[in-house]
């Protein structure tokens, strides 16, 4: 209980600053336990699945959404400017640096998310957490760096997989209003891309899915007060997320820029 | 690695609580239990709901720290160990939560499979074997491969039973095992304590509400009252008590 609800009157900037203060602990404990043995690999592979692998077909299903509107966007541009001829590389650019990105970590974050917080939020209001511990297993270790790991691990390749769908629905769209062979999208679109492009996104989608591993387990951990709290719970780790995801992303953006610019 | 043994414990004693004290900001739940409970001996914990019952076991297991006072397990003291010397000792504890607590998306086999996989070498098959032993031994045998939300509520807490006993532990720690069964299943459940306390001298903790089973496992009870101790002793000697709540709590039970 904080000092005002003692009180009786709501400090939202010490709940705030109370918040952040669990949350750089949870933060500590969280590279304690991931560098400590025992490690849980066995858990890890499962939830790498359970996030990685389930979350395949909403990935390429967004990713190919957002190409084909990218597609759209490139082409009503280029046409006015008389630059038709850079449209596979705006769509390719576009899907890479920060299509991809950020749609593949907006989905996961709503679809893992919130698993995250509702699951560990469900299972600390009906004692599961209590019971793992009282069985001699760490559930920090158990359920926490587990899940955050698996969405270290698994962001970047799902982002590769929406990239990909991105970029062949881009060409497919495109192809649709004006025929042209995937070889020449291909290789006229990535004439500029970088390197340092691919690399920042992958940087990038590593971090992102470490915010979204992090919010969903702290909010899961810190629910009280039964379906109510859950619900909470579930809903806190998508909105948190989602909002650290694009701060993240502005961020990682500009460090980007000042090491990559040429 | 070394844990700190308590030579002024007595060799017969299992488990020995000093002056404890537990705090939730402004509400006092244990106000400086004193506790000690030998070997092979069955306690039941009674006391009106909220006087801190199930408060006192979770902080023997380590899943809360108290505010004050000594919790001393196998001569060991507890409440300052870290993590990992306090799982050593947990391995030798058995559980059972009021709402059982099983794991919602692990089967009822696999819910009891759970602590031998994590603290035991042992094969699938004898693994498997042991579950199944376990699980027939609380009337659940036929029932393996359900999910806890298809069991009812009495089942689940004979499952938790089953989990809490799968790794033969050296003291057992239930938080009402029988609340919510029916009079048979509660003599069951009462007569598989028993029958684990004969066999491997397992100390029990049990807090409950329910007098039969009082009458079938107490070696000694003790009452609790607003986060303190107000009996302690054998079944007859409690009976026996002139204090007016322990009249009225026993009367009304």
């Amino acid at each position: 209980m904080t000092n005002d609800e003692r009180l009786g009157k709501p400090n939202i900037l010490l709940d705030f600053l109370e918040w952040f203060g669990e949350l750089a602990q949870f933060c500590l404990r969280l590279v304690k336990a991931i560098v400590t043995p025992p490690f849980e690999l066995r858990e890890l592979l499962r939830q790498m699945h359970e996030i990685g692998t389930k979350s395949l077909p909403l990935v390429a299903i967004a990713g190919s959404a957002i190409g084909v509107v990218l597609s759209m966007h490139a082409r009503d541009s280029m046409v006015r400017f008389g630059a038709k001829s850079l449209i596979p590389t705006l769509i390719i650019i576009a899907v890479i640096k920060e299509g991809g990105p950020i749609i593949t970590s907006l989905v996961i974050s709503g679809r893992v998310g919130a698993g995250i917080g509702a699951e560990l939020g469900s299972m600390k209001v009906t004692e599961q957490v209590d019971a793992i511990e009282a069985s001699a297993v760490d559930p920090f270790k158990l359920l926490v760096v587990t899940r955050v790991l698996a969405c270290v691990l698994m962001l970047p390749l799902l982002t590769i997989v929406a990239d990909f769908c991105g970029i062949l629905a881009g060409w497919l769209a495109n192809a649709l209003i004006e025929p042209m062979s995937l070889q020449f999208f291909i290789v006229n679109g990535f004439q500029t891309v970088t390197f340092s492009d691919l690399f920042s996104a992958t940087i990038g989608t590593l971090v992102f899915g470490l915010l979204i591993g992090i919010i969903g387990c702290f909010e899961g951990l810190r629910t009280q007060g039964g379906t109510a709290g859950v619900g909470r719970a579930s809903t806190s780790a998508v909105v948190i997320a989602s909002l650290f995801v694009i701060l993240a992303d502005v961020v990682i953006v500009r460090i980007t820029i000042l090491l990559f610019s040429h | 690695m070394q844990i700190k043994t308590v030579e002024a414990n007595g060799n017969n004693s299992a488990l020995q609580v000093r002056a404890l004290r537990k705090a939730y900001g402004d509400q006092t739940v244990l106000r400086g239990i004193d506790l000690k409970i030998a070997k092979g001996e069955i306690v039941t914990v009674l006391g009106r709901s909220g006087s801190g019952k199930s408060v006192l076991l979770k902080l023997i297991i380590g899943l809360q720290k108290p505010d004050e006072g000594t919790i001393e397990l196998f001569g060991t003291e507890v409440t300052q160990l870290p993590l990992n010397e306090l799982n050593q000792v947990r391995k030798k504890l058995g559980f059972l939560f009021q709402q059982a607590a099983l794991y919602d998306s692990l089967s009822v086999e696999e819910n009891v499979a759970f602590p031998l996989r994590r603290h035991t070498r042992l094969s699938d098959a004898e693994i498997s074997e042991r579950v199944q032993q376990m699980l027939a031994r609380v009337d659940m045998g036929k029932d393996l491969k359900k999910m806890p939300s298809e069991v009812s509520g009495g089942m689940k807490k004979r499952v938790g039973l089953a989990r809490a006993l799968i790794l033969d532990p050296e003291i057992i720690l239930l938080d009402e095992p029988t609340a919510g069964l029916d009079p048979i299943t509660t003599k069951e459940i009462d007569e598989l304590v028993l029958s684990m306390q004969k066999e491997r001298e397992i100390t029990a903790i049990v807090v409950t509400h329910d007098l039969s089973s009082v009458a079938r496992l107490a070696d000694r009870i003790v009452i609790l009252k607003e986060g303190n101790v107000i009996v302690e002793g054998k079944p007859d000697e409690v009976k026996r008590s002139e204090d007016p709540f322990v009249r009225e709590f026993l009367e009304l039970s």
